[in-house]
């Protein structure tokens, strides 16, 4: 179980970008929503060590993360797939399957990894990670990533973005595998409604705060309730 | 040939016992075996240092390999190396340098290859320079490679240098001929207070000759490196020319890629970029459990892999 008691990030000019905010990620399937420049991928990459936050703690499990290291805590157990993926010359989507895995990873493991995420294992484990990707490949390379890591706590930040809708199913298996197979926490960040509908539990942040917490039955018909992408502003307006 | 020896000439040669094919061993500045076959001949020059490597026309699938081996601390060794590919020929050539030097006075070797292809004959050439040993002499290397690439020859050049060496200064000439084609790819890792120069000349003189000159290096310490590559486009061709720098600690890069165009219908083209290693690249690495440390050395093993 993670929990954030109190999280505080501010930049410099004083300008708060998460303001006071403490919730509980039990096991399960929990979305991370809310509008553009609300401050969820600075909350995901607080709970990953990217970011150092300027108040509060982090517990995993009863123990405080909060000086940890980005290193510390993914040995620890967190996985945290960037929304904007990474590219590397030289390192093969091989390499990164076995530094994510920890150990070599055999043709057929590195094989079912990729086709879990749609990819042909034949035409990519030998694959520079490089700028010859498209944005949507180098997405399903930082799934394959996570899957390769099996952690017990793993966020993924807008994981649909660039990926067309023939692979919107297969990801949402991908979860449902994962959540399955390890029994942990999964994270998702996303404005997606089919993503949000297969959560157990929806958090809501805007403007640095937390907006709502509960259940995908108690968040979901509020956020439904208002217009097409006004659905989290409006929220922002009723609470406020 | 004694351990120190046989691991030198693993690292430069790859080889560790005797190699396949024909092959010329240098060791301390003397011959210390050969062997030739039906297509290649290795003859020792008469008038200076060196050997000329004759290969036959119509040569296939056959290698040369050509290591230098300098174990003796102060040792200073120049030789030139001629090769003569003959027509049609395919052939992959080895040659490299190791120096161990554990003494206080300083090592080097000098060679100068140059290479004379014949029409439409292959060749890929693969260089690789090592020094080891604790001592606190030098270990210098300065080699000189002239390419000659008749009508429709073509060439491919691994140069690798990875540590080891305190100073080098590369220089590559080449000219190319109609339909000929040459493509370098340098991979250099510099430490403490190396310099290493790369100095490269392309004369595209032929109708539909190319060039593509490639670099790919890591400079840390205090370690400087300058990369310099010319390509003139004298005829209907096409030149490209990439320097990719990563720095560290206080390391420096200086690349000047020097395009000219001499002909209407030369297309020239150069790319350079230099940098530390991206701050995100480190941090992914770390989402996966490696440290800064680990993170880095991966970073830079498939740079220059």
């Amino acid at each position: 179980m993670l929990e954030l008691c109190n999280i505080q990030y501010e930049v410099e000019g004083n300008k708060e970008i998460l303001k006071d905010i403490s919730l509980k990620i039990e096991e399960g399937f929990v979305a991370l929503t809310g509008p553009n420049g609300g401050g969820k991928s600075t909350l995901a990459k607080i709970i990953a060590g990217l970011i150092k936050p300027t108040g509060g703690k982090i517990i995993l499990d009863g123990e405080d993360i909060t000086e940890l290291s980005i290193t510390e805590r993914a040995n620890k157990g967190i996985s945290y797939a960037f929304q904007q993926p990474v590219r590397f010359k030289g390192l093969t989507v091989a390499d990164l399957l076995t530094l994510a895995a920890g150990k070599n990873t055999s043709v057929k493991e590195a094989c079912d990894i990729l086709s879990e995420v749609g990819l042909c294992a034949r035409d990519y484990v030998d694959r520079e990670v490089n700028a010859s990707l498209s944005g949507g490949e180098l997405k399903r390379i930082e799934i394959a990533m996570i899957i390769a890591r099996g952690t017990k706590f793993s966020i993924f930040d807008e994981p649909e973005a660039g990926i067309d809708l023939w692979s919107f199913n297969s990801l949402i298996k991908v979860f449902e595998k994962m959540h399955k197979e390890i029994k942990g926490s999964i994270l998702i960040i996303s404005h997606q409604e089919r993503i949000l509908n297969i959560a157990d539990k929806i958090i809501v942040i805007a403007n640095g705060q937390l907006q709502k917490i509960g259940t995908r039955e108690e968040v979901l018909p509020e956020l439904l309730d208002t217009t097409g992408e006004c659905a989290c502003n409006l929220l922002l307006e009723k609470n406020g | 040939m004694d351990s120190i020896e046989k691991n030198l000439l693993a690292e430069v040669a790859g080889i560790h016992e005797v190699p396949a094919g024909a092959y010329n061993i240098r060791a301390n500045g003397a011959l210390a075996d050969r062997k030739t076959t039906a297509n290649i001949n290795i003859v020792t020059k008469t008038d200076k240092p060196g050997i000329d490597i004759i290969i036959a026309p119509g040569t296939k699938n056959e290698s040369v390999h050509i290591p230098v081996i300098i174990s003796q601390t102060g040792l200073k060794d120049l030789v030139y190396n001629d090769f003569f590919i003959g027509e049609d020929a395919d052939v992959t050539i080895v040659a490299g340098c190791g120096i161990h030097n554990c003494g206080d006075q300083t090592a080097a070797h000098d060679g100068i290859h140059t290479f004379y292809l014949g029409k439409n004959s292959r060749v890929k050439y693969i260089e690789k320079h090592y020094g080891e040993g604790d001592g606190t002499g030098g270990r210098i290397m300065n080699p000189t490679t002239v390419v000659e690439l008749s009508e429709g020859a073509v060439m491919e050049m691994e140069t690798t240098q990875i540590r080891g060496i305190d100073s080098t200064n590369r220089i590559t000439r080449a000219k190319l001929l109609d339909n000929a084609s040459l493509i370098i790819k340098e991979k250099i890792l510099t430490h403490g207070d190396q310099t290493a120069v790369s100095d490269f000349t392309v004369d595209l003189d032929g109708n539909n000759s190319s060039a593509n000159v490639i670099s790919r290096s890591v400079a840390k310490d205090y370690s400087k490196q300058t990369f310099l590559s010319r390509i003139n486009g004298n005829n209907q061709c096409a030149g490209h020319t990439e320097c990719d720098a990563i720095i560290m600690d206080h390391g420096s890069v200086t690349a000047m890629p020097q395009l000219t165009a001499n002909h209407v219908d030369a297309s020239l083209i150069h790319e350079a970029a230099i940098g530390k290693i991206a701050g995100e690249q480190l941090d992914k690495l770390m989402t996966l459990g490696l440290t800064e440390k680990e993170a880095e050395e991966q970073i830079i093993n498939g740079f220059l892999k």
